[in-house]
């Protein structure tokens, strides 16, 4: 039996071992590190159990059971600190471990700005249930203040929780507008708008030049010479692939791990997957890619072809009453350096905003805000990379337009009579594409 | 809102609310009875008359929507000078003054008027009354100049006298009915629904339809004979030679009451069938199969409109149709006879007060030294004009050349409606001074004015019109008079007084004037005219309000006019009005439209009217109903002829002659047949960027009427393009700023179309994307710029300019849809939870069902 060790037991390597044991059942002789504590989390939950609509427990996805009923020793709380690829061995404080095949899977690392102050007692960075926990705890206090730097979706999904728990917010983003990868001007105005409406502060343009405290944070500055008193400063401001193992082993590293289609590293005996590879160029930070890569490794191991392409990924932020839906590369300038095709849907006063990108005919990205019920459909056109050019702007109001003929040119002559026969009449289409009737739906 | 300007005045007012009024529509020479009862706040509720003989209850789209037309939107309400309001006697005085400077300092012959159709006989008999019997001149002509001008002169040569011999029971009982030129299913659609019921009661009745085009007609018809254009001479020359070639000529009735059939028959012969059949495109057995119908029907009668009547051989066609009847004797009987039927609902009443420059009065001609001197007897005229006036055409060419030194145009749109319109334009504006009566404050024509004169409408006027059976009814007020809005009958005898005629002028109400028009008639009737209602001359005012629906003549009891039957048509037993009592069959020769085709101007424009919308729209754009069926001006172009020109369907296209240009939406349809272009006539200036189809159409007229060719116009069409194309929908009439737009009303809403040459920008274009009114788009957005946080600017600017065309309100959020791919715009304006305009913008015309966005606002 071969000796596989996987390191990191989170979201990536979970999914592959559920694969890999149903794929391969015995052939592996498993051993799992994992260096937080405790089993696999769903942890991009976490933001519900931070304002307190789940537990812990509704989010564990494999548990020491599960593991141990598939055969897998797991060394959690055991952090790998080495890999000798020459040797096959793996080493961490209980000593060397040794393996035929390696799986790396080590996530990613918060990014922690480098101010003075970012090691005080109160600063955390939002990852896992340690940090979540560490912020529900500074919430218990009453009148407690926290300032969230970063105003992405975690960020905003943090500073949501700790609002919802009683604390006096603020969120200080470094750009003009929050959520500035996912939204325009227009669309983020409505989500500060929708944030400030439930009492989080918002401060665009905000520099963190220091974070203030002796024993423990009190405030935060900004380079403007503003500061905002705290007793939880969160740090949500993007994370890096945790490549360090990796790259001191002499692995191929680029921001993360490099690997090939069958997400084997440099070293032939070596995979890695998750957040912490790369693949073409492209380091991932959601789930649908992971899960993806997780089942491409576990056939590499179980000696069957597979290979990974590209994952479109979409992402909703968990903020309850506030719907915001993303898929796909919503990126206004293209990879390419071009600009891509835009169209856009606002609808200030219901506070509704749509972006869809495209290229070539072809839908690649999709941002909603406000009313997100067809971003799934969005989502399965990008996947599909179906042609919507026929469809024109209409594409923009969903399913409920695309889904009815397409628009008959000939009906849309004014100098057509209007009870002259057409070929297809669109009378329902043209409501349904119609800025009036999308007024209209509210009133 | 200000006091409303129809509070009622006095006793003099019209009756009540919930009272009903029986009068007849203004629409088409049809005449058709319609019941109004008004609702006391302005508007009136329309039905059709049961007890009308002309419609026996019907009414057509257009009849149906009068009581969408009488608001007061837009109404002229006083006397303006050089745009300045004025009172009823200094207009009065001023347009007395300048006639009478004009005609002392040049002559009779300095002056015109150019009137109407639309005028009641008691307006047209005073015009032509102060005109030729006391101004001294016959420059009085009519927009009828441009309708049936060569109908009056077809039946003069044949008849002699303008005499309708029929009924519209003759399209009932004939079985067989050609229709020629006409339309009539959209431009007479009453008599087509009686001519449909007919058919439909009497199976083996059949109906022939000669027209290049394939109009809404078609569907009743047996044979279409879609001949090509301007040919119909050679189709009914090919007839009368068949139909001597078959010995159907009735010899009797010809050698009793006709004269010249010898020399008919051999122009006839000299075109044989091959000849007819190549020159009107049709094939010899479409021809033979048309002759053997007409020849193998007695009952037959043959209906002719504008295909005919608008031709520079137009009077030549009259008289080829006319010859075939009078050589079969198949005239003034039941279900037999030509048959013209007017445009105009008092087309009929013009011609009988003599309301042409060619003619005198009651069908009497100006030639005619008894003629003159009778009617002059009777006026006690002091001047009277021995030689016919300036036609239509001529009367402008006149005002453009410097003859003409004061005109009076009453009650028309000519630069609008007559060919060369923007030459037409032009001569008015040439003129030393411009007098316009008309209802309303802003026409094409009324903008050219140095006098506007308030007429009051239908429902406010009163008197009579003779529709295309000759018979005359009333058309009753049932509306005040809005503001200081007179008849224009009132406001010609007060001018005529002014000028120094009190005593010809003075009349106390119309029914006066009509009894006088009526006692002239006798005149006529005694030095052997057709038209005599002197049977009418003695009603008091009681019996004048009441009067029914009557046909004429109607000579003093005991007396019978020549020709008349006693069944109320004319000419079955002769009696011709020539002097020898025998009609003529002039020798009709076919020669083709007067401009010809060529490599720079291939195809023919052919221009007529829709279903829903009359003349130039000034009351009918005001009904929503009218304005959704046609909202726009378009061209029917051959599939061909577009792939040939480059033309997408529903894209714009230039259509373009040496006169001018119009620009319209492209309809691609084989209605239209290859080699023409089709295009409605009824756009102007307010409607339309450049809708105006009259502008493009040269004025070649028939030698003998004068009526202009307005189907033949040599043209040539090339793609309109633009860099974005729109459509919106506001509650405010909508101020363009575009290179093309055309609106119409919707209900609640305007809608337009758009088409222009620079997209909107936030930083100022200058003249780009500049049009004839509003302000420039880039004006427009730079003003809004930065109206919505976080907008970008492009999307700022099209707010902007949406909002300058819809006159959004400025605190109305903004739904929008913004699509980078070329343009793609759709902008909502949402205010108090009501969507107050909604916009669309595209780089191709804007793909939206527009019934569907109509409905959805």
């Amino acid at each position: 039996m071969q000796k596989l060790v996987v390191i990191g037991a989170g979201m990536a390597s979970g999914r592959l071992l559920e694969h890999l044991v149903e794929r391969a059942p015995g052939r592996f002789d498993i051993t799992l590190f994992g260096a937080e504590p405790r089993g696999n989390y769903n942890r991009i939950m976490l933001s519900p159990v931070l304002a307190g609509e789940k537990s812990y427990d509704e989010i564990v996805t494999h548990d020491a059971a599960w593991y141990a009923a598939k055969g897998v020793t797991c060394r959690f709380g055991e952090t790998v600190r080495g890999i000798d690829r020459e040797r096959r061995v793996v080493t961490s404080a209980a000593g060397e471990t040794p393996y035929d095949r390696l799986v790396i899977a080590t996530g990613s690392s918060p990014f922690v700005i480098p101010v003075p102050g970012r090691d005080l007692p109160g600063v955390v960075t939002y990852r896992d249930l340690d940090d979540t926990e560490a912020m529900i705890a500074a919430a218990r206090r009453p009148g407690g203040r926290a300032v969230v730097i970063g105003g992405g979706l975690l960020g905003l999904e943090a500073a949501a929780g700790l609002r919802h728990r009683g604390m006096d917010v603020t969120v200080l983003h470094l750009m003009p507008h929050l959520m500035e990868r996912q939204l325009d001007p227009a669309a983020s105005a409505l989500l500060q708008r929708a944030l400030e409406g439930r009492g989080i502060r918002v401060h665009c343009r905000a520099n963190t030049r220091a974070i203030l405290g002796r024993d423990r944070v009190t405030g935060v500055e900004l380079d403007d010479g503003t500061i905002y008193a705290a007793d939880l400063v969160c740090m949500a401001v993007g994370i890096r692939p945790a490549t360090a193992l990796a790259s001191d082993a002499g692995l191929a590293c680029g921001r993360g791990i490099q690997v090939d289609d069958r997400m084997v590293t440099s070293d032939p005996a070596v995979l890695a997957l998750g957040e912490c590879a790369e693949h073409d160029g492209v380091c991932y930070g959601l789930v649908a890619p992971l899960y993806d890569m997780a089942e491409v490794a576990a056939a590499t191991l179980a000696g069957e072809a597979a290979a990974y392409t590209r994952t479109e990924t979409a992402t909703k932020l968990k903020v309850t009453g506030v719907d915001l839906y993303s898929a796909g590369d919503f990126a206004p300038i293209g990879a390419d350096g071009t600009a891509r095709d835009e169209i856009v849907f606002r609808d200030p006063a219901r506070g509704l905003y749509r972006r869809l990108v495209l290229k070539d005919g072809r839908l690649t990205g999709a941002v909603m805000y406000g009313d997100t019920a067809d971003g799934p459909w969005f989502f399965g056109l990008i996947r599909e990379g179906a042609p919507v050019a026929a469809l024109g702007e209409a594409l923009i109001f969903g399913p409920s337009v695309a889904g009815g003929d397409p628009l008959d040119p000939t009906a849309a002559v004014a100098a057509w009579p209007a009870d002259a026969p057409v070929r297809r009449r669109c009378n329902g289409l043209s409501r349904a594409c119609d800025p009036i009737a999308v007024a209209q739906a509210a009133a | 809102m200000n006091a409303h300007p129809r509070a009622p005045k006095g006793a003099a007012d019209p009756p009540g609310a919930g009272q009903t009024v029986r009068t007849a529509c203004p629409y088409c020479g049809v005449g058709c009875g319609v019941r109004a009862t008004p609702d006391g706040r302005g508007g009136v509720s329309i039905a059709g008359d049961t007890q009308h003989p002309a419609n026996f209850g019907r009414l057509c789209s257009k009849g149906s929507a009068l009581g969408e037309t009488v608001d007061l939107e837009g109404r002229l309400l006083a006397p303006q000078i050089h745009g300045r309001t004025a009172s009823w006697a200094e207009a009065i005085e001023l347009v007395a003054e300048r006639f009478r400077s004009a005609v002392g300092a040049h002559g009779p012959d300095s002056v015109a008027f150019y009137v109407s159709g639309q005028l009641l006989t008691e307006d047209y008999y005073v015009a032509n009354k102060l005109m030729k019997g006391f101004i001294g001149s016959a420059n009085i002509d009519t927009n009828s100049r441009l309708c049936m001008a060569s109908s009056v002169v077809g039946h003069k040569r044949a008849f002699g006298a303008d005499t309708v011999p029929g009924t519209y029971e003759d399209l009932e009982c004939a079985d067989l009915v050609v229709l020629v030129g006409s339309n009539l299913a959209w431009c007479h659609p009453v008599l087509y629904q009686r001519l449909a019921a007919a058919k439909a009661a009497r199976p083996g009745m059949r109906v022939v339809v000669v027209d290049p085009r394939r109009t809404a007609t078609a569907e009743i018809a047996d044979q279409l004979l879609r001949l090509a254009p301007g040919t119909d001479v050679a189709l009914f020359n090919g007839l009368l030679a068949e139909i001597e070639a078959r010995g159907a000529i009735d010899r009797a009735f010809v050698g009793q009451h006709v004269t010249g059939l010898d020399e008919a028959l051999a122009a006839a012969r000299s075109t044989g069938i091959d000849d007819v059949a190549r020159i009107t495109g049709l094939t010899r057995a479409e021809i033979a199969a048309f002759c053997d119908a007409w020849i193998g029907t007695r009952r037959v009668v043959t209906v002719y409109s504008q295909g005919v009547n608008q031709s520079s051989a137009g009077t030549d066609k009259v008289n080829a149709i006319i010859n075939a009847h009078l050589a079969t004797g198949r005239i003034g009987r039941a279900g037999m006879g030509p048959f013209s039927v007017t445009g105009q609902p008092n087309a009929m009443g013009g011609r009988e007060v003599g309301g042409l420059a060619t003619m005198l009065a009651a069908h009497l001609d100006i030639q005619n030294p008894a003629h003159r001197a009778a009617v002059q007897a009777f006026w006690q005229a002091p001047a009277m004009p021995t030689e016919p006036g300036l036609k239509a055409v001529d009367l402008f060419r006149a005002c453009a050349d410097g003859r003409i030194k004061a005109l009076w145009i009453m009650s028309t749109n000519p630069a609008v409606s007559l060919p060369q319109a923007d030459d037409v334009a032009a001569a008015i504006r040439a003129c030393p001074f411009v007098v316009v009566s008309d209802i309303m404050a802003d026409t094409d024509t009324m903008r050219l004015a140095d006098v506007a004169l308030p007429a009051t409408a239908w429902g406010e006027k009163s008197g009579t019109v003779t529709n295309s059976e000759r018979r005359i009814s009333r058309q009753r007020p049932f509306l005040p008079a809005p503001g200081q809005a007179r008849p224009d009958w009132r406001i010609v005898a007060d001018v005529g007084a002014a000028m120094g005629w009190a005593d010809a002028f003075d009349w106390a109400n119309e029914a006066a004037v009509f009894r006088e028009h009526a006692a002239l008639s006798g005149v006529a009737g005694r030095l052997g005219m057709d038209f005599d209602i002197e049977a009418l001359a003695e009603l008091d005012d009681a019996a004048y309000d009441a009067l029914a629906p009557v046909q004429w003549p109607l000579p003093r009891a005991g007396t019978r006019r020549a020709g008349a039957t006693a069944d109320g048509r004319f000419f079955a037993d002769g009696g011709f009005l020539h002097p020898d009592g025998r009609a003529r069959m002039p020798a009709t020769v076919y020669r083709p439209p007067a401009s010809t085709v060529s490599a720079d101007w291939p195809l023919r424009l052919n221009t007529g009217r829709v279903r829903d919308h009359w003349h130039t729209m000034t009351r009918t754009a005001k009904s929503a109903r009218l304005s959704a069926h046609m909202a726009e001006p378009y061209a029917e172009i051959h599939p061909r002829d577009a792939a040939a020109a480059g033309i997408e369907p529903a894209s714009l296209v230039t259509v373009e002659s040496p006169y001018g240009r119009a620009v319209l939406r492209a309809l691609v349809t084989d209605r239209t047949p290859q080699g023409t272009v089709f295009a409605p006539m009824h756009w102007t200036a307010l409607t339309a960027a450049c809708g105006r189809v009259d502008a493009v159409v040269g004025a070649e007229v028939d030698p003998l009427s004068g009526q202009p060719e307005s189907k033949a116009q040599p043209v040539r069409l090339t793609p309109f393009r633009a860099a974005w194309y729109g459509f919106a929908l506001s509650r405010a009439c909508p101020r363009p700023s575009a290179a093309y737009w055309a609106r119409a009303r919707g209900d609640g809403l305007w809608r337009i179309e758009l088409a222009c040459d620079a997209v909107p920008s936030a930083t100022p274009l200058g003249d780009a994307a500049s049009g004839t009114a509003g302000r420039g788009a880039g004006e427009a957005a730079g003003e809004a710029a930065g109206e919505a946080a976080g907008e970008s600017d492009h999307t700022a600017a099209w707010i902007a300019y949406a909002r300058a065309l819809t006159g959004a309100a400025a605190g109305a959020e903004v739904v929008s849809v913004i699509d980078s791919r070329g343009i793609g715009v759709r902008l909502a304006f949402v205010a108090e939870g009501r969507v107050e305009a909604a916009f669309y913008a595209a780089a191709e015309p804007v793909a939206l069902a527009r019934a569907g966005a109509v409905a959805a606002f």
